[in-house]
């Protein structure tokens, strides 16, 4: 039997000591800084079997496997694996190997790691083979991520990212010993492994080792080496892009229990902050980003400063998001960067009170099951009314126009200000009216509108449905029949219809009822926003042209001859640039029908 | 007096010797668009909160360079967009409007 200590064991003890304490004391205190009700909820949610075994099962896929790289860029997928699953193998194997035989050490947390040092090959380990089998092959899954991960600092592009963010100093401490921490071992249990055994990889590299090296001197140092690798990993975790690793593990369980952000710096927010490794997808996803003085303003950055609390920056990247959803769609671990900055413009104290008391919201004079709420966007675009008018009395169906004669704004823009107090109540004013009219079916042709009544409202037996969804219904019923013509058309995602409420292919059908589809570079859940977007506060007029213009070139690779999109406020900011025709979906159809 | 059916004016004389232009140098800074505006009213034509409040962005601009009290007018802005969308200047109307109810107070303080 060989020693069951030996003072390398220290820094990684040491390491591992601190990294536990700094990740328990952290987590009870973003506990601590949930609003009660949200803790309570969370807390109860851990019992419920059900979220449970979705926690363990988003732990596993997300945080271990890594699904959602696979399904972005699978080098990139089985890089980010092969290192967290086979490190978890590893840890795991060792447990076992440890239980089976040395169950007496198995207090010694240290033992599992470095069980190839402390434990001498007998007739009892060598039964273990398919366990040294599988150390020695984790081990070498391990080693070949570390590899792609050394080849991705150069080439990233092979992985599918074209910008990233450059590391800060800890960061690049991290970096090196997490690169060193698998070679090491591997070296160190190469020089043991004559004494505790081995296999495919640990005794051939010891054979190689021993005839060249010698054994006896190297051993305890490289031993020290890894354990010191592993120490300075641990030490420097919490401070570098690293901490995303506990941090998921508790972000998955708060996202499972439906928990909201409150507070731009606290609780959620603050764990999703902390959950981000700062993989810059998010760079390339935002349509800012075209711009190359909007990169810093992208998720990335908003997450690397309020780590480093530098307020100023804060503000100016909450302000400029154009509040399109594109980052939350495509980051992996599910950082919300637009509701963190809408929480951080909540903040902000303003000294003139609204007051919309005295807003007399219109009511219809006709009564009818069906109401259209044009809405201010709408309003700006009367094409995209009459036609859907006009698509209306084709289908035969009685409707109420709200605000025809002008009307209250839906709230949406003052809640992505951050001014959800008086968003709240904009939005009972605007309730009243469509209560008022007493409809079943609450017709939108504006995606922003129609987000916000669905979210938010609370209409108690209306339907809210978009335009482009109804007269889709409508075409199937046969109440609407539109003739094809030999136009192609692309379609344009806006983002509160598409990521904002998951509607893609109900606009899509209703189009091939009148014309050739083909398809945007990026579209969907990856679509870019037009650049007119109110979510953004500080982005004028001269910033966004460059933007449009970008997501002009994304709609147009396929050289389609006109523009479809089925939201006003895209409708009229494709227009200013485009060089094709840009309509509205109601437009298209109307004219065929 | 006879009545006429209507009274004359108030006279809007503005001395602007004595008025605070505080708070439009601050939008000057913040906003520096500003300056191009060129008065066509196209943002008052479509503003949702002008039978509300006679909101106008136009006019507030008029107003914060003769000293005149703008809150009344903003209290209804309801932010929605349309007057950045129809502005042929490009003005950030909705930046300059939040700006304004910002610094409000702190302006009239100093
Ligand atoms: S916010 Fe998401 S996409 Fe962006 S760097 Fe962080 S993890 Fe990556
Ligand atoms: S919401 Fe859109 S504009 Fe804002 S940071 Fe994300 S991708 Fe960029
Ligand atoms: S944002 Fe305000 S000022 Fe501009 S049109 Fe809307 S309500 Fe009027
Ligand atoms: S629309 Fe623009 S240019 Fe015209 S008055 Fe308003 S702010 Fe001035």
């Amino acid at each position: 039997m060989r020693p069951d200590f030996h003072p390398f064991v220290i820094p990684f003890c040491a390491g591992m000591a601190f990294v536990l304490g700094y990740c328990f004391f952290g987590m009870i205190h973003i506990l601590f800084q949930l609003p009660r009700r949200d803790r309570r909820h969370f807390l109860l949610s851990l019992v419920n079997p059900k979220t449970a075994w979705k926690n363990i099962r988003d732990i596993f896929l997300n945080c271990l496997i890594h699904v959602k790289l696979w399904k972005r860029n699978p080098l990139l997928g089985y890089m980010h694996s092969s290192i967290a699953f086979g490190w978890f193998m590893l840890i795991l194997l060792g447990h076992v190997e440890v239980l089976l035989f040395a169950p007496g050490h198995l207090s010694k947390f240290y033992y599992p790691i470095f069980f190839n040092f402390f434990v001498a090959k007998s007739e009892e380990t060598i039964g273990g083979a398919v366990l040294f089998f599988l150390m020695d092959f984790f081990l070498l899954v391990v080693l070949s991520g570390i590899t792609l991960a050394i080849i991705k600092r150069v080439r990233s592009l092979w992985f599918g990212m074209r910008r990233t963010t450059r590391p800060s100093v800890l960061d690049m401490i991290g970096l090196y010993s997490l690169w060193a921490i698998f070679p090491l071992r591997l070296l160190a249990e190469g020089f043991t492994a004559h004494i505790s055994g081995g296999s495919f990889l640990i005794i051939p590299l010891n054979w190689i080792v021993r005839g060249f090296l010698g054994n006896e001197v190297n051993m305890v140092p490289t031993w020290w080496a890894y354990s010191i690798a592993l120490g300075v990993f641990m030490a420097v975790l919490p401070f570098t892009r690293y901490m995303h690793i506990p941090s998921e593990m508790l972000l998955i369980p708060f996202r499972n229990a439906g928990l909201c952000i409150r507070h731009p710096r606290k609780g959620f927010a603050k764990i999703q902050v902390l959950s981000c490794p700062g993989c810059g997808v998010c760079i390339d996803a935002c349509p800012m980003s075209a711009k190359k003085a909007n990169i810093k303003d992208t998720t990335v950055y908003l997450n690397r400063q309020i780590r480093r609390r530098n307020e100023k920056r804060i503000e100016e990247i909450s302000d400029k998001c154009m509040m399109c959803g594109k980052c939350t769609a495509l980051c992996q671990v599910g950082v919300d960067g637009p509701l963190i900055r809408q929480a951080q413009r909540s903040m902000r104290k303003y000294a003139v009170e609204k007051d919309y008391s005295a807003a007399v919201s219109p009511t219809p004079v006709e009564k009818a099951e069906v109401a259209y709420f044009a809405g201010c966007m709408t309003q700006l675009t009367p094409g995209i009314s009459r036609a859907v008018e006009s698509l209306l009395k084709k289908a035969g169906v009685e409707y109420a126009f709200i605000d025809r004669e002008g009307g209250l704004c839906c709230g949406r823009p003052l809640m992505m200000s951050g001014r959800i107090k008086e968003a709240r109540e904009l939005m009972q004013k605007t309730k009243e009216s469509i209560l008022a009219s007493g409809c079943k079916t609450l017709l939108l042709s504006c995606p922003i509108c129609y987000r916000v009544f669905r979210e938010e409202y609370e209409l108690e037996g209306i339907e809210v449905i978009h335009h482009s969804v109804y007269f889709y219904n409508l075409v199937k019923e046969g109440r609407l029949k539109p003739t094809r013509s030999d136009i192609h058309f692309v379609y344009h995602d806006p983002c509160e219809l598409g990521r904002g409420s998951g509607i893609y292919e109900e606009p899509r059908k209703l189009l091939r009822t009148s014309c050739y589809l083909v398809e945007a570079a990026k579209n969907r859940e990856e679509s870019v926003c037009c650049s007119g977007s109110l979510g953004s506060l500080t982005l004028g007029f001269a910033d966004r042209k460059e933007l449009t213009e970008a997501a002009l070139r994304n709609l147009t690779s396929d050289i389609p001859d006109a523009i479809a999109t089925a939201c006003p406020l895209c409708r009229s900011t494709f227009r200013r640039y485009s060089d094709i025709p840009v309509s509205d979906i109601a437009e298209v159809i109307d004219s065929r029908t | 007096m006879t009545d006429f059916g209507f009274t004359r004016a108030k006279s809007s004389t503005v001395n602007l010797d004595e008025v605070d232009t505080s708070l439009y140098r601050k939008m000057l800074q913040v906003e520096p668009d500003v300056k191009r505006c060129m008065e066509c009213g196209s943002c008052s034509a479509v503003c949702t909160a002008a039978p509300l409040s006679g909101m106008s962005v136009r006019k507030v601009i008029h107003a914060l360079e003769r000293g005149v009290d703008i809150a009344p007018m903003l209290s209804g802005c309801m932010l929605c967009g349309k007057c950045t969308m129809v502005c042929p200047r490009g003005i950030n109307t909705r930046h300059l409007i939040l700006s304004l109810e910002r610094y409000y107070k702190e302006e009239e303080k100093a």
